[in-house]
């Protein structure tokens, strides 16, 4: 078996996976400094509910889909109103503590979803059902219809959600708010209205990750820290806020993970790009594009 | 005087009776106390994990059974379960709360090795007769066997690594070398205290069955990306993969279906001995087969399908592997109080050693002190455990023969020469 061609394709799939997690992650960060450490559980969440969808209301694989990202959506849109606006707007808690309350805040949010979607399906992993079953050969390596589906589906959102903040008055907008926030609400804009639009797109883009990763691998509750950990390293390696930065480093992550399963141990996996985040912090704080 | 003193006798001869009565009734009444206090047993499970609810739930419902036939000699069974949520810590934490507030009489503890030996030197510690119902790892009764007198508290319940490993070679040969003529096969286990006797068991009896190991690999058990490890297994092209996965499961089995790997799975899968297995997988368990201790399909005794049944009527899915064991553990302990007339410890110990039960499993008895692995299960004709296989969402027995309910069958993209 041609193991560079399945390093090539392996990688590509995986990469692109990675890439959809981050870019909402990281585009909550720069356009409204939210660190959202509940990111993983609401990716759990999303493929949990999916796969639920079709064991338990018998729906197909494309509607339990759609049923597990708007539940993502929902869980989003809570995330925001009931942790991340009330600790914002709150006048007991100091201007510079903020941060500090919201990551705390998220992270034990993420940490109830996790808990809660234990406390109802078990920990056990779950497969979300493809949408695309069969295989077919590429280049001698026998590729799974619907990891190919689920390389298009990421490439395609990437593409969306770029066309989107370089073309459209909404994206021109957040992209603005990213850089100065005051600066947008001088221009007439009303920032709890794009921090809403933001988080719905984060939503969006969690929600379709979560569920392609349940097709893609399958997820159990455990999966919520790993899953943050790895959204976590691609972001601060590609520059916090930056999402091109992101896109970079999804894919030097994804492509080390792969290459060190095939060439050293799958047991090692996660060791190098590990390294490589620290090398980086070392070497290149502000990361592969990051603006501080 | 004589008068007074005859006055004051009086009184005082109806007071000392009075005294005698009361002081009677109360030693009748703490005898009574006595005698109706309840058998307490601990149980430390995964509450969380399918496999590990199945512990606790069938622990009750064998209490429950036989306190509604009058309990022993009047003493009911009263089952405290504590939620361990996999952790050795919360376990140890839970053992001492069980000995030292809540006064168990014996615990059941957990199917996860790791907790087991943790639990191990408390059970020594504290003197309390301990039986775990799906542990594996041959170290927890290899202890037992090496330093009798301090850890003779510790019961293996469940089939050691040891064990797992000869029935599924026997499994195999039967079905795979002498049915289907296959040749070679690949060792694929989770990296865990457990397995690493099960694999030099596989490395030592597979050859004896006559297949050749081509190779062997372990992996983290947190590993979510199978596909590299199927290319390296692919890549020695074996005939079979012979399995020892507990933590994982779900996602070996989807990914062994997405990627339509054609060689065949076949070994200890603990999560594919769990009902909800299918629908987990969405039906990409069709074909695995896995190594299980009892079943609803088979009646392996008369106990096993009532029990099944009845598991199945009250909590609504059939037990996991350890829910037969953890039952048949309640009713030995109960058993075993009995025939010492004690809950003392040591007798306790020492009536557990005579066991001879028939429960849901087959014909229970533990290995002597002088036997390698003291404590342990008797692996024999008469409990030798299951192989069953998924078919279309149904666990069907495929091995041993007398037992067998179906033939073994694979999906489409599975290689393999037809059945002979």
């Amino acid at each position: 078996m041609n193991i560079a061609m399945q390093i090539l394709l392996d990688g590509f799939a995986v990469s692109a996976l990675y890439a959809l997690g981050a870019t909402g992650f990281t585009l909550i960060f720069g356009v409204s400094g939210v660190l959202n450490l509940s990111h993983g559980a609401l990716m759990v969440m999303a493929a949990v509910i999916a796969w639920a969808a079709t064991a338990y209301l018998d729906l197909s694989s494309f509607a339990a889909a759609l049923v597990g990202i708007f539940a993502c959506l929902i869980a989003t849109v809570m995330t925001n109103f009931v942790i991340v606006r009330p600790l914002q707007k709150s006048r007991k808690i100091p201007e510079e503590e903020k941060e500090i309350f919201i990551l705390t805040g998220t992270l034990l949010w993420g940490i109830l979803i996790q808990e809660l979607v234990a406390y109802f399906f078990t920990s056990n992993a779950k497969a979300v059902n493809p949408i695309f079953e069969g295989v077919r050969l590429i280049g001698g390596v026998r590729v799974p219809d619907n990891e190919i589906f689920t390389a298009i589906i990421c490439w395609i959102i990437i593409g969306v959600l770029w066309v989107l903040v370089n073309k459209t008055t909404l994206g021109k907008v957040l992209l603005a708010a990213s850089m100065n926030s005051k600066g947008v609400t001088l221009l007439g804009f009303e920032l709890s209205k794009i921090y809403v639009s933001v988080w719905l797109i984060y939503g969006l883009l969690a929600g379709i990750a979560g569920v392609l990763l349940g097709m893609f691998l399958g997820v159990s509750s455990y999966s919520a820290g790993p899953l943050m950990a790895s959204a976590f390293t691609i972001v601060v390696l590609g520059g916090l806020g930056s999402i091109a930065g992101s896109l970079y480093a999804a894919y030097a992550v994804g492509y080390l993970e792969t290459m060190t399963a095939y060439l050293i141990s799958p047991a090692y996996r996660t060791i190098p790009s590990l390294i490589l985040l620290v090398v980086v912090m070392y070497v290149r704080p502000q990361g592969f594009l990051g603006r501080r | 005087m004589t008068k007074t003193i005859a006055r004051n006798h009086k009184p005082s001869a109806a007071r000392d009776c009075l005294l005698a009565f009361c002081a009677a009734s109360a030693l009748f009444s703490a005898q009574y106390v006595i005698a109706a206090e309840p058998i307490r047993i601990g149980v430390i499970a995964e509450e969380q994990a399918i496999s590990g609810a199945s512990i606790s739930q069938a622990a009750k419902m064998a209490a429950d059974e036989i306190n509604a036939a009058g309990g022993l000699d009047g003493r009911k069974v009263e089952i405290i379960t504590y939620d361990n949520k996999s952790s050795a810590t919360d376990s140890v934490r839970a053992f001492q709360r069980a000995a030292g507030e809540d006064k168990v009489n014996a615990v059941i503890a957990s199917y996860i090795s790791e907790v087991v030996l943790a639990l191990e030197p408390w059970a020594a510690r504290l003197k309390m007769p301990m039986i775990t119902p799906g542990a594996a790892s041959n170290e927890i009764s290899k202890a037992v066997h090496k330093d009798y007198d301090r850890n003779k508290y510790t019961f293996h319940g469940y089939l050691t690594s040891a064990a797992l490993s000869l029935e599924v070679c026997d499994a195999v040969k039967d079905l795979m070398v002498d049915k289907r003529g296959i040749k070679t096969a690949f060792i694929m286990s989770e990296d865990a205290a457990w397995t690493t006797p099960l694999d030099a068991g596989y490395a030592e009896c597979l050859p004896k069955a006559g297949l050749t190991v081509v190779g062997h690999t372990r992996f983290s058990p947190d590993t979510t990306d199978f596909t590299p490890i199927f290319n390296q297994i692919e890549t020695a092209k074996p005939d079979i993969i012979v399995t020892g996965i507990s933590h994982v499961g779900v996602q070996p089995t989807v990914q062994w279906k997405s990627k339509q790997i054609p060689i065949p799975m076949i070994g200890i899968a603990s999560q594919a001995t769990n009902s909800s297995f299918w629908k987990e997988t969405n039906g990409a368990a069709l074909g695995v087969m896995f190594q299980s201790i009892s079943s609803p399909d088979v009646a392996i005794t008369a106990k096993t399908v009532p029990f099944a049944e009845g598991f199945k009527k009250r909590y609504g899915n059939y037990p996991s592997y350890c829910g037969y064991t953890a039952y048949d553990d309640v009713y030995m302990i109960v058993d075993a109080i009995k025939r010492a007339g004690s809950t003392e410890p040591d007798k306790m110990v020492t009536a557990l050693e005579a066991t001879d039960y028939q429960g849901t499993i087959g014909r229970v008895r533990f290995q002597g002190r002088d036997q390698e692995f003291t404590h342990s299960l008797v692996y024999d004709k008469e409990l030798t455990g299951l192989i069953q296989q998924w078919h279309e969402n149904k666990q069907v027995t495929v091995w041993p023969s007398k037992l067998a309910a179906g033939k073994t069958t694979f999906p489409a993209f599975v290689k393999l020469n037809a059945e002979k």
